[in-house]
């Protein structure tokens, strides 16, 4: 399951999207951009690229929040980067008071919580380096791609999902509720949450119930704070797990290296697959560029709202407490035991080209063989991203090989020679060297 | 039932050592997409790469061949470099012939033979002195 979709509507079946998708994931087929569910990763590439909107990220429902009699929000701490003015994220917390949830919890909390277990297990026969957990797009990047790096990834759920389960357990024992009366809700800054929400990687079932839009929430918010007063708010540093290097700053002295953007992040696995002794101690991965402020179900501009938190962030750690940590009302066991993983990640890789070694290997061949004979181009005028792309899509028999453009240029160089206009893309080299 | 096989071969380009290390990287994403195990990947790209860098360190650059069949994976790297004098001496753990200048690239620290040696199921070295060097290694399924 994946939560970015095509609006067919708006769709050119321009070569954009095939273009920036990390996984190759999308074809252009019959003139729309069809995306290869099983290697998505939902990492919202296409969603920003796409220049007529026809990628769009989807969530849940907010009107959901009535079908609970008690509904808790979790929002991602990268909502209080999109206010202009923002000076106490208390008002942020109110105004969802005022939106019609019962409660609040903030990730922001258990992303400190994470950090702290994060630090304790540094240097401690570790695997180095140790790779962030939070950023969904990049587990489902590692278990298609990066085998070797999964024993790296920290066994630690996302301060959501811990969020969500603090959360949850605490309002059933305040209110008496049944579990299942108690609805919690993440706000989302980016659809691989949407979907790790619904299929958690590492849960034996969900424990967010719904995965909002943080869009759809700014703009509900927006009338509503203009007539709230702060609440009390306990969230400190665990704000600046919304952007780039903030999670790796909540490690103090520890080697981190802080990567954003998934293009960076691929290099990054590539450089660190396989090789031994790493000087990092530790990785901080995310998908979006600047951080999880980068998501395309934000609205402000990555690093104005990177800059905006970091303000945020140190105004609370200077300030006075302003509310009762929850971080003091959970016992350090209790929290450790909760942010355990119950499943393990497992390699799914998505490219092999038949499951049966011997014909994986012929159809191999075959792909070589045909690489050959496409130009190299990698225009995408075929739908797929690349000749290479193209050449194991006519393999696996997605495509045909006189999909590509280039192959009816022999058909049409008699033109050429009557001296008929031949477009660039048709004439032969030595056609234009003629002409210069 | 026929055999099925698959060749890959490469062209090592002596003393470039930012390039080193491409074939083994070529090759391992080649055995990712027939569908090996990843423990077999990870042998073979530790094999080939140590394999690469003498080439390019030692050999004056040279050939990687690798064949994979129903049993095995199979490399052979051949070059036309110096030849190796005491192969028995060149396994051991820490001997290296690299000059300074290699040492001080990071390079040549006298782990390469014994790594391939360590993470292969067979593995030959033929070499004399002047008449270059071919190490074949194979890794079983």
């Amino acid at each position: 399951m994946i939560s970015v979709r095509l609006d067919p509507e708006k769709c050119r079946g321009c070569t954009i999207c095939i273009k920036r998708c990390p996984t190759e994931a999308i074809r252009v087929r019959s003139g729309r951009a069809k995306i290869i569910k099983e290697r998505c990763i939902d990492c919202g590439n296409c969603v920003r690229s796409c220049y007529y909107h026809a990628k769009v990220a989807v969530a849940d429902p907010l009107s959901r929040v009535s079908d609970f009699t008690h509904s808790i929000a979790l929002p991602a701490p990268s909502l209080f980067g999109q206010f202009k003015n923002l000076e106490d994220p208390g008002v942020v917390l109110r105004a969802l008071l005022g939106m019609g949830f019962s409660e609040v919890f903030e990730p922001a909390l258990a992303a400190e919580m994470i950090s702290a277990l994060t630090a304790s297990k540094l240097g401690k026969n570790a695997p180095k380096p140790l790779v962030s957990s939070a950023c969904p797009a990049v587990l489902r990047l590692i278990t298609q791609r990066f085998p070797n790096m999964i024993p790296h990834v920290l066994d630690l759920i996302s301060p959501a999902e811990l969020a969500a389960k603090l959360a949850r357990g605490r309002a059933v024992a305040r209110t008496g509720l049944r579990p299942r009366d108690v609805g919690v809700f993440f706000i989302s800054p980016c659809p691989a949450k949407v979907t790790e929400s619904h299929q958690p990687s590492r849960l034996d079932a969900p424990v967010i119930d719904y995965a909002v839009s943080m869009s759809e929430v700014y703009f509900k918010l927006l009338p509503l704070m203009k007539r709230s007063q702060a609440m009390p708010r306990a969230a400190r540093d665990g704000l600046r797990w919304a952007f780039s290097g903030g999670e790796s700053r909540l490690l103090g002295d520890a080697r981190c290296a802080f990567v954003g953007g998934l293009d960076n992040v691929i290099g990054m696995l590539e450089t660190l697959d396989g090789e031994e002794d790493s000087e990092l101690d530790y990785l901080e991965l995310g998908a979006c560029p600047g951080g999880c402020v980068g998501g395309c179900l934000t609205v402000e501009n990555p690093f104005t709202a990177a800059a905006r938190l970091r303000r945020l962030a140190a105004a609370a750690a200077s300030g006075p407490d302003a509310g009762a940590s929850p971080v003091e009302v959970f016992s350090q066991d209790f929290i450790a035991e909760q942010a355990k993983p119950a499943r393990e990640l497992i390699y799914t890789p998505t490219t092999i080209l038949d499951r049966d070694v011997g014909r994986a290997m012929q159809k191999l061949r075959q792909v070589e063989e045909l690489k050959e004979r496409l130009p190299g181009l990698d225009c995408g005028s075929c739908g797929a991203p690349g000749c290479h792309a193209l050449a194991e899509d006519v393999i696996l028999g997605w495509a045909e090989e006189s999909d590509c453009i280039f192959n009816v240029r022999d058909g049409v160089e008699y033109a050429a020679n009557d001296g008929i206009y031949l477009p660039p893309p048709f004439r032969r080299r030595k056609d234009d060297e003629q002409a210069l | 039932m026929p055999m099925e096989k698959l060749t890959l071969s490469f062209d090592i380009i002596g003393g470039n050592f930012i390039a080193a290390g491409e074939a083994s990287s070529a090759t391992k994403a080649a055995l990712r997409k027939i569908g090996l195990s990843n423990d077999i990947i990870r042998r073979v790209s530790i094999c080939m790469y140590e394999g690469e860098i003498n080439q390019v360190i030692h050999g004056g650059g040279g050939k990687a061949v690798i064949e994979v069949d129903e049993r095995r994976v199979a490399i052979t790297l051949t070059d036309g470099g110096p030849g190796i004098p005491d192969v028995s001496k060149a396994l051991e753990e820490g001997f290296s012939t690299a000059t300074n200048e290699i040492r001080e690239q990071g390079f040549g620290a006298g782990m390469g033979l014994p790594n391939m040696k360590r993470y292969s199921d067979e593995f030959e070295i033929i070499s004399k002195p002047g008449e270059g060097t071919t190490v074949v290694m194979s890794i079983r399924f």
